[in-house]
């Protein structure tokens, strides 16, 4: 029992980031129809730049990590512009080619700004552990949920509750008639592709001081973001974040109960099976291309 | 202005055959190391210390004569990768000799090349038992095997009074192999041995694993993995208020960089490891491991690397002394020479032991094995 909680407890945190990388991936997917490889690139991003602000320059870890995301931001908003925006309309093979050359391009970057040695990134939080009767978890854990689920709820509410959420909604359902009613498409693209590499460089930069820091850490995350995606159906909001957490709980209770040499691969079993039975993920309503 | 271009070109294809000449008198030492990826950390640190060795030798005159130069490849700490790199150092650069490849498996992987091209390779970390039982004749391992380790080990561990031990390793040839020797090891000390869960080598979150080993029970966990991952277990396994001794083997666990990254979740752990530079006096050759310790903190390279670094010393040292004792940079010659060599190295004095199936016979050495703490933030001997 008191190892069932620990897992419980170690899945929730762990599916609390999940869900933030695949937020962020799906809304790309789903608005421009991008298939953006360099998410994993601004996880990373958004890690190193943790580290450069707190530890070489010495900056407050909250301020540190605010900027971190900004910057994420910021970063998200030029790929798109000078990357993205002058292919628009290319076919899907052209967009799926320039994004794989940015990531690796990114990549290579970072080795080479940041050397292949990893960097670890100490966090003002109590080295001694959170205890709740017999089960216990690291005080940047917590952490790491709470912004986590803030920041999951904040972008519903960005695109639920704003103008511009309506313009991205509006995009999202048919890019041409929003285009007719005024919407500015290309404006709303770029805000699009911003808010979801702001929220991979959140991931990243959150789970910096919990992990270590290094050029290729985006890559698996890039793989479980797709997963996420996959799993919850392409382009589907609610779907990806709970779709994190389905995830993080197979991952943990397989390796706690079954293997732990497999689990990585319990995962991906189990997308292979709901794509076979459900081949639009599992909460996808309808196929929304159109 | 055209002809400027013309004579510039010409100048620079001269000035490259040139350089390209230059490189031809020098004596190439292949390196196959992972210099970015999972395990980035300790093949930086042993091409540093292959570095300080190559430098040495060249100030001392070179080889037969001739300057030795590194010609060092990235394996990406990707077993494929490994196999290309080999591969372009022996096809492409001609080196007659190579060091590498770290891990066990990307050592494996490599070690079908070495057959097809018949060229030696000293291998400096790797300590799966396959490597030197497998029958490939050009593979000379300076460092230890798990089994030897685990032996080495098996003879304090009554001292330590373990009375449950769990094990953490990595999925791979090197984690596997080191979990089964020591358990074997254990057991016939009487010890009772529970868990052994696996982690996959980019793998960050463990707190699967460490919750199922709580749960088993025990009260010392022996984790196989580089530096990065034991960065994490330490610091997950205070987290979960893992209440065991963790004691890490396979000698890559700088542990001044687990007490720098990892904090005081690394305290009270104890590390197995094949050189101990806060005491490079106690080592078997005192003056070469301190002579090596200067040079490595006057180049102001991360002395958390130093218990990695020594291994590419030590390699090069060895594929030296092999190529004089063969009085020339063929392949087949040092690969018979190097059956002679006796190099007194940074670990203690190398020479190598046939292991393997009769006439296919791998050179392995027999290297020293010391045991670490850290106590109060600093590295103690554990007597």
């Amino acid at each position: 029992m008191e190892q069932f909680l620990q897992h419980v407890i170690n899945a929730q945190i762990l599916g609390g980031t999940y869900a933030l990388l695949g937020v962020g991936l799906t809304l790309i997917f789903g608005i421009m129809r991008v298939v953006n490889f360099t998410h994993g690139e601004l996880y990373t991003f958004g890690a190193y730049m943790l580290f450069m602000l707190v530890m070489p320059l010495g900056m407050n870890f909250f301020v540190g990590l605010v900027l971190a995301i900004v910057l994420g931001v910021i970063l998200g908003a030029l790929i798109e512009i000078t990357l993205l925006r002058p292919i628009r309309g290319a076919d899907i093979d052209t967009t799926m080619l320039v994004m794989i050359g940015a990531w690796i391009a990114m990549q290579n970057l970072e080795q080479l700004t940041w050397s292949g040695v990893a960097k670890s990134v100490s966090a003002p939080f109590p080295s001694d552990p959170l205890v709740i009767g017999s089960v216990s978890v690291g005080w940047d854990r917590v952490f790491v949920f709470g912004t986590a689920i803030f920041l999951i709820v904040g972008a519903h509410l960005l695109i639920h509750r704003t103008q511009l959420g309506k313009a991205m909604r509006a995009t999202f359902q048919d890019r041409e008639t929003a285009a007719l009613m005024g919407v500015k498409i290309n404006r709303i693209y770029t805000a699009t592709f911003a808010l979801g590499s702001g929220l991979a460089a959140a991931a990243g930069a959150l789970l910096a001081p919990v992990f270590v820091v290094y050029p290729t850490m985006g890559d698996m995350a890039a793989l479980k973001s797709f997963a996420i995606v996959i799993l919850g159906g392409l382009g589907n909001f609610w779907g990806a974040a709970l779709g994190g957490f389905i995830l993080a709980f197979v991952e943990e209770f397989g390796a706690g109960y079954l293997s732990s040499g497999y689990r990585d691969a319990m995962g991906f079993v189990l997308i292979i099976i709901i794509l076979i039975f459900r081949p639009t993920g599992i909460f996808a309503q309808k196929e929304r291309i159109g | 202005m055209k002809r400027w271009i013309k004579s510039a070109v010409v100048m620079a294809a001269v000035a490259v055959a040139g350089s390209g000449a230059g490189a031809a008198e020098t004596i190439k030492i292949g390196v196959n190391e992972p210099l970015t990826g999972a395990v980035a950390a300790s093949g930086n640190y042993v091409t540093d210390g292959a570095r300080i060795a190559a430098d040495e030798i060249n100030a001392s005159g070179g080889v037969l004569g001739q300057q030795v130069e590194l010609i060092i490849e990235d394996n990406k700490s990707n077993p494929k990768e490994a196999v290309s790199a080999a591969e372009k150092l022996i096809v492409r650069d001609k080196v007659p000799v190579m060091m590498g490849a770290w891990s066990s498996t990307y050592t494996l992987a490599v070690m079908p090349k070495l057959m097809e091209y018949g060229v030696p390779m000293v291998v400096e970390t790797s300590s799966s038992g396959k490597i030197t039982t497998s029958g490939n004749p050009w593979i000379f391992r300076i460092s230890p095997t798990s089994e030897m380790e685990a032996k080495a080990f098996g003879e304090k561990a009554g001292e330590l009074g373990i009375k449950k031990a769990n094990f953490l390793v990595v999925n791979n040839d090197w984690g596997r192999g080191a979990g089964d020797e020591f358990a074997t090891v254990l057991k016939e000390k009487g010890i009772d041995v529970g868990v052994t869960e696996t982690m996959d080598a980019k793998a960050t979150d463990l707190s699967a694993q460490l919750a199922s080993i709580k749960a088993a029970g025990g009260d010392t966990l022996f984790v196989t993995t580089g530096v990065e991952q034991l960065t994490l277990v330490l610091k997950q396994a205070k987290e979960q208020q893992l209440d065991a001794r963790v004691i890490t083997t396979g000698g890559s666990s700088s542990p001044d960089q687990l007490i720098e990254q990892a904090g005081d979740a690394a305290e009270g752990s104890q590390h197995i490891l094949f050189f101990s530079p806060w005491f490079p006096e106690t080592a078997p050759n005192p003056e070469v491991a301190t002579k090596f310790v200067d040079e490595w903190n006057k180049r102001g390279y991360n002395f958390a690397g130093l218990t990695e670094g020594f291994r590419g010393y030590d390699g090069i040292m060895t594929i030296k002394a092999g190529i004089e004792a063969a009085g020339k940079a063929e392949p087949k010659a040092i690969q018979k020479a190097l059956w002679g060599v006796k190099v007194a190295g940074v670990n203690g004095n190398i020479s190598f032991i046939k292991q393997g199936p009769e006439g296919q016979e791998s050179a392995q050495n027999v290297p020293n094995v010391y045991l670490v703490k850290i106590e109060g933030g600093k590295v103690q001997p554990v007597k």
